[in-house]
C-alpha cells in the first residue's frame, strides 16, 4: 500500500517521476538511441559475415609480433584493460563529485582523459599496423572486402565516440576546475559525462567480443 | 527539482530576431516547423501533379514544362529518369519533410508543453537547434533538384544497387549523395526533438497531471518520440554504410556489379541488408506519421462530439501495442525481395496482429461519435475523415500482410492505394484537423469555417476518387513506379481511361489545397480575434491566452484536478469541465475526475 502511494505520488505531476533532472534523463535517452546506431552497425556486420564464404582469422590478423613470436589479441587485451581502467577512474571522479571534492574530481577526470588518449593511441597504432599490411576500408588482403569495411567503420565509429568523450570530459574538467559545479551546488554535469563514458566503454566490450573474440 | 513553482517568468529582452527567427520559445519553433513543413508539402504536391500529368497523358507535349525543367523535360515530354526522380522526391518530401515534420515538429512542439502545463520544453536551446538542423536538411534536399543529374531517383527507400553506384541512373550521382546527407541531418534533428519531447512529458507535467490524465495527443506524441528515438539511428547506421559504399569504395550493400558490360564496382556485398536496415526504420516511420494524427483525431472528436473519449485506457494501450508491434513487422515490406517462407509467416503474424489495436482505436472513435452532440467544425470533419480513410487503407493492409496475396500485389498500384489511404491522406487529414482546431491558439485568430468546409469536402471526396480506382488498377496488374503503360501486353488498354480520370481528380484536389492556403494566410491577419477557449475544450492549453505569451502561463503554473475528457458530465452546469477545475470533495492528486 505504501509503495503504491509513493508510486502514485511520483507520477502525479509537478515532479520528475524518477527523481532525475532533465539533463540526466536526456543523457540516458541519448545513450539508448546511440546504442541502436551501434546495434545497426553490428547487425550489419553480423549479416555480412554470415553471408560471406570466408572470413579472416581474428587471432592472426590482430596478433602482435614480438621477438619472433605471435601474441594473439595482446594489443586488444591491453586496449580493453586501459578502457576498463578509465571506467574506474571515471567512477571515482563521479564519487568525488558527490562528496564535493573539487580537487579529486578534476584529478580523476584528467586521469580518465589520459587513459582515453592512450586507448586512442593504441587504436592509431593498430590501424597504422593494419594499413601497413595492406588492409583498407575497401580491401582485405586474402579475404572478403567486408572485413576491412566493417573493421574500420565500426572501430572508427567507436573511436570517434572516444575522441568526443575525451573532448567532452576536458570541458567538464575545466568547468569543475573553475568551480562552476561548486557554485551550482551539484556535480551532476560530471555524472552525466560519466554515463556517456561508461556507455562508450560498454560498447567496446561488444565490439571486442563480436569482432575480436569470435 | 526541475519545476519552477511561482513567478519564474522569462524576463530577458527580446528583439525581432530572438523572438521570431532564433527563438527558443516552443510555440515559435512549432510554427516555424509547421510553415516549413507546409511549404515542403506544397512542393511534394506539385511533384505529384507532374507525375499525374505524365501518367494521364503520357506522350502528349506540354511546352510549359520544358521551360520549367529544361533538364528533366524534353520537347514538353517528361523524361523517364526525371519521372523516377519525382517519384522519389514526392515520397521523401511527403513522408519525412511534410507529414513527420508537421505532426512531430509542429504539433509536438506546440502541444506538449501547453497540454502538460509547462512553460517550455526541458531544453529550449536543443529544441531551437532541432529546427535549424531540420531547415538545413530541407535546403540540402531542395538544392539536389538543381545539381547535375537531378535529384535522387532510387525511390524513397533508396534501395541499392540503384542508390549505390553513381552511374546507375542520372539521379544516382550527386543527387543521391545529397539525399543521404539530407536524411542524416533530418535524423539528427529528429533525435534532438525526441530527447526534448520524452523528457518534457516525463519531467515537466504540472501538479496533478498524472500520466493517466494526459490528453491522448500527448500520449501519441510521447510514444511517437520513443519510436523516432529508437528507429532513426538504425537508418543513420545504414546511411553511413551506403555513403561509404558510394564514396569510399566499400561493398556493404554492393555485390559485383556490371553496367553495360563493364564492372561498376562492388564485391560480395548484400543489397538485402539495406532493405532490412531501412525497413527497421521505415516501418516505425509510418507509425511516427500516423500516431500523432490518431492523437489529434481523438482529441478533436471528443471535443466536437461533446463526449468523453470512449475507452481512454484502451486508446493508450492500443497506441503502446501499435508502437511495440511496429518494430517487429518490417519484413512485410520485403516479401518479394526473397525471404524464407517461415520468416515470412512470422512477419505475417505480427503484421496481422496490428489490426487488433488499430480496430480497437477505430471502434473507440466510432463509439465516441455515436450519440454525440456533434459540432461539425472543419476540424471535426477532418477528424471523421481521418477515421474513414484510415479504415479504408487499413482494410487493404490485411490483404497485403499475407505473403501469398502480397507477392501478387506488392509491385502494383494496389500498394499505392493502400499506403496513400492509411498513412498518406490519413496523416494529412490529421494535420488539417490539427491546424483548424489549434489555429486560434497558435495565432489568436479564427479561420474561416465555410472555406474550411469547402476545403474538406473537395479533399475528402477527391482522395477517394484518386486512390480508390488504384485498387482496381493494382488488381489488373498495373505496376507501380512505371513511367507509362503503353506497349505492355499484360496491361489492359482500359487502364488509360482510369488514369486520365485519376489525373483529373488529382489536379482538382491539388488545386483545392489553395483554399486552405488562402484561408491560412488570410486568417493570420484578417481572421476574427479568437477567445481563450473557442471550442469549449477541457485541456490545459485552452486555459492560456490566445496566443499564449512567452512562458505560457502567468506567475502560477496551472494545477490539474481531473482527466482530459470531462465532457457532458451530468453533475456539471456546462457541457465541459476544464482540467483545472477542482473536484468537489476530492483532494488534488486523487482520481476524482473519472466517473
Amino acid at each position: 500500500m505504501k509503495a503504491e502511494e509513493t508510486l502514485q505520488a511520483a507520477w502525479s505531476g509537478g515532479r520528475s517521476p524518477f527523481a532525475v533532472s532533465w539533463g540526466k534523463l536526456m543523457m540516458w535517452l541519448f545513450i539508448l538511441s546511440d546504442a541502436f546506431t551501434f546495434g545497426g552497425l553490428l547487425a550489419g556486420y553480423g549479416a555480412l559475415r554470415a553471408s560471406s564464404p570466408t572470413w579472416p582469422d581474428a587471432s592472426k590478423v590482430f596478433a602482435l609480433h614480438i621477438g619472433g613470436q605471435d601474441f594473439p589479441l595482446l594489443l586488444i587485451a591491453i586496449m580493453t584493460f586501459i578502457l576498463i581502467c578509465s571506467s574506474g577512474t571515471m567512477a571515482l571522479a563521479v564519487h568525488s563529485g558527490y562528496s564535493r571534492d573539487k580537487k579529486r574530481t578534476v584529478l580523476y577526470l584528467v586521469a580518465t582523459i589520459l587513459l582515453g588518449l592512450t586507448f586512442l593511441g593504441c587504436q592509431a597504432y593498430e590501424w597504422s599496423k593494419l594499413i601497413g599490411e595492406g588492409y583498407r576500408l575497401w580491401h582485405t588482403p586474402g579475404g572478403p572486402p567486408q572485413f576491412g569495411a566493417c573493421f574500420f567503420t565500426i572501430t572508427g565509429f567507436h573511436g570517434s565516440h572516444v575522441l568526443s568523450g575525451v573532448i567532452y570530459l576536458a570541458v567538464i574538467a575545466v568547468r569543475a576546475g573553475r568551480g562552476i559545479y561548486d557554485q551550482r551546488g551539484s556535480y551532476e554535469g560530471v555524472e552525466n559525462a560519466g554515463l556517456y563514458w561508461h556507455f562508450v566503454d560498454l560498447v567496446w566490450v561488444f565490439i571486442f567480443t563480436f569482432f575480436y573474440l569470435f | 527539482m526541475v519545476r519552477e513553482t511561482t513567478t519564474e517568468v522569462h524576463h530577458h529582452k527580446e528583439t525581432f530576431l530572438t523572438r521570431y527567427i532564433f527563438s527558443m520559445d516552443h510555440k515559435v519553433i512549432a510554427i516555424q516547423y509547421l510553415i516549413t513543413a507546409l511549404a515542403m508539402g506544397f512542393i511534394g504536391l506539385f511533384l505529384s501533379w507532374l507525375m499525374r500529368i505524365q501518367l494521364g497523358w503520357s506522350g502528349r507535349q506540354f511546352p510549359f514544362l520544358s521551360r520549367l525543367f529544361p533538364g528533366g523535360v524534353e520537347e514538353g515530354i517528361i523524361k523517364p529518369e526525371f519521372y523516377l526522380a519525382m517519384v522519389t522526391m514526392h515520397g521523401t518530401i511527403m513522408i519525412f519533410f511534410f507529414i513527420t515534420a508537421a505532426l512531430v515538429g509542429g504539433f509536438g512542439n506546440f502541444l506538449i508543453p501547453l497540454q502538460i502545463g509547462a512553460r517550455d520544453m526541458a531544453f529550449p536551446f536543443l529544441n531551437m537547434l532541432s529546427y535549424w538542423v531540420f531547415l538545413a536538411s530541407c535546403i540540402v534536399l531542395v538544392v539536389s533538384f538543381f545539381v547535375t543529374g537531378g535529384p535522387a531517383a532510387a525511390g524513397w527507400t533508396a534501395y541499392p544497387p540503384l542508390s549505390g553506384v553513381a552511374e546507375a541512373i542520372p539521379g544516382s550521382g550527386l543527387g543521391q549523395t545529397l539525399w543521404l546527407l539530407s536524411l542524416a541531418l533530418f535524423i539528427a534533428s529528429s533525435l534532438f526533438g525526441s530527447l526534448n519531447y520524452i523528457t518534457t512529458t516525463l519531467n515537466l507535467r504540472t501538479k496533478g497531471l498524472s500520466m493517466g490524465r494526459l490528453p491522448l495527443t500527448v500520449w501519441a506524441l510521447f510514444i511517437t518520440a520513443i519510436l523516432g528515438l529508437l528507429s532513426f539511428p538504425v537508418l543513420l547506421a545504414a546511411a553511413i554504410m551506403l555513403l561509404f559504399d558510394r564514396h569510399l569504395g566499400t561493398s556493404f550493400f554492393l555485390p559485383r556489379l556490371f553496367i553495360a558490360g563493364h564492372q561498376a564496382g562492388g564485391e560480395g556485398g548484400n543489397p538485402i541488408l539495406w532493405q532490412h536496415l531501412f525497413w527497421f526504420l521505415g516501418h516505425p516511420e509510418v507509425y511516427i506519421a500516423i500516431l500523432p494524427a490518431m492523437g489529434i483525431t481523438s482529441e478533436v472528436l471528443a471535443t466536437c462530439c461533446r463526449k468523453p473519449i470512449f475507452g481512454y485506457k484502451a486508446m493508450v494501450l492500443s497506441l503502446l501495442a501499435i508502437a511495440f508491434l511496429s518494430f517487429i513487422v518490417w519484413g512485410h515490406h520485403m516479401f518479394v525481395s526473397g525471404m524464407n517462407p517461415l520468416l515470412g509467416t512470422a512477419f505475417m503474424t505480427t503484421t496481422l496482429l496490428i489490426a487488433v489495436p488499430s480496430a480497437v482505436k477505430t471502434f473507440n472513435w466510432l463509439a465516441t461519435i455515436w450519440g454525440g452532440n456533434i459540432k461539425f467544425t472543419a476540424a471535426a470533419l477532418f477528424a471523421i475523415g481521418f477515421v474513414s480513410v484510415f479504415t479504408t487503407g487499413g482494410l487493404t493492409g490485411i490483404f497485403l500482410g499475407n505473403p501469398p496475396v502480397d507477392i501478387q500485389l506488392h509491385d502494383t498500384y494496389f500498394v499505392v492505394a493502400h499506403f496513400h489511404f492509411v498513412m498518406g491522406t490519413a496523416a494529412v487529414f490529421g494535420i488539417f484537423a490539427g491546424i483548424y482546431h489549434w489555429f486560434p491558439k497558435m495565432f489568436g485568430r479564427m479561420m474561416n469555417e465555410p472555406l474550411a468546409k469547402a476545403h474538406f469536402w473537395l479533399t475528402f471526396i477527391g482522395v477517394y476518387l484518386i486512390f480508390f480506382p488504384m485498387h482496381y488498377l493494382g488488381i489488373s496488374g498495373v505496376p507501380r513506379r512505371f513511367y507509362d503503360f503503353a506497349n505492355y501486353d499484360f496491361i489492359p488498354p482500359s487502364v488509360s481511361g482510369v488514369n486520365i480520370f485519376i489525373s483529373i481528380a488529382a489536379l482538382i484536389v491539388g488545386a483545392a489545397q489553395i483554399l486552405f492556403l488562402v484561408n491560412f494566410v488570410w486568417s493570420l491577419w484578417k481572421g476574427p480575434k479568437a477567445e481563450k477557449n473557442p471550442w469549449k475544450a477541457t485541456t490545459l492549453e485552452w486555459q492560456a491566452e490566445s496566443p499564449p505569451p512567452h512562458g505560457n502561463w502567468g506567475p502560477q503554473l496551472p494545477t490539474v484536478y481531473r482527466w482530459a475528457y470531462d465532457y457532458s458530465r451530468p453533475d456539471a452546469t456546462e457541457d465541459f469541465v476544464p482540467q483545472t477545475v477542482p473536484v468537489v470533495g476530492a483532494p488534488a492528486g486523487t482520481d476524482g475526475g473519472k466517473h
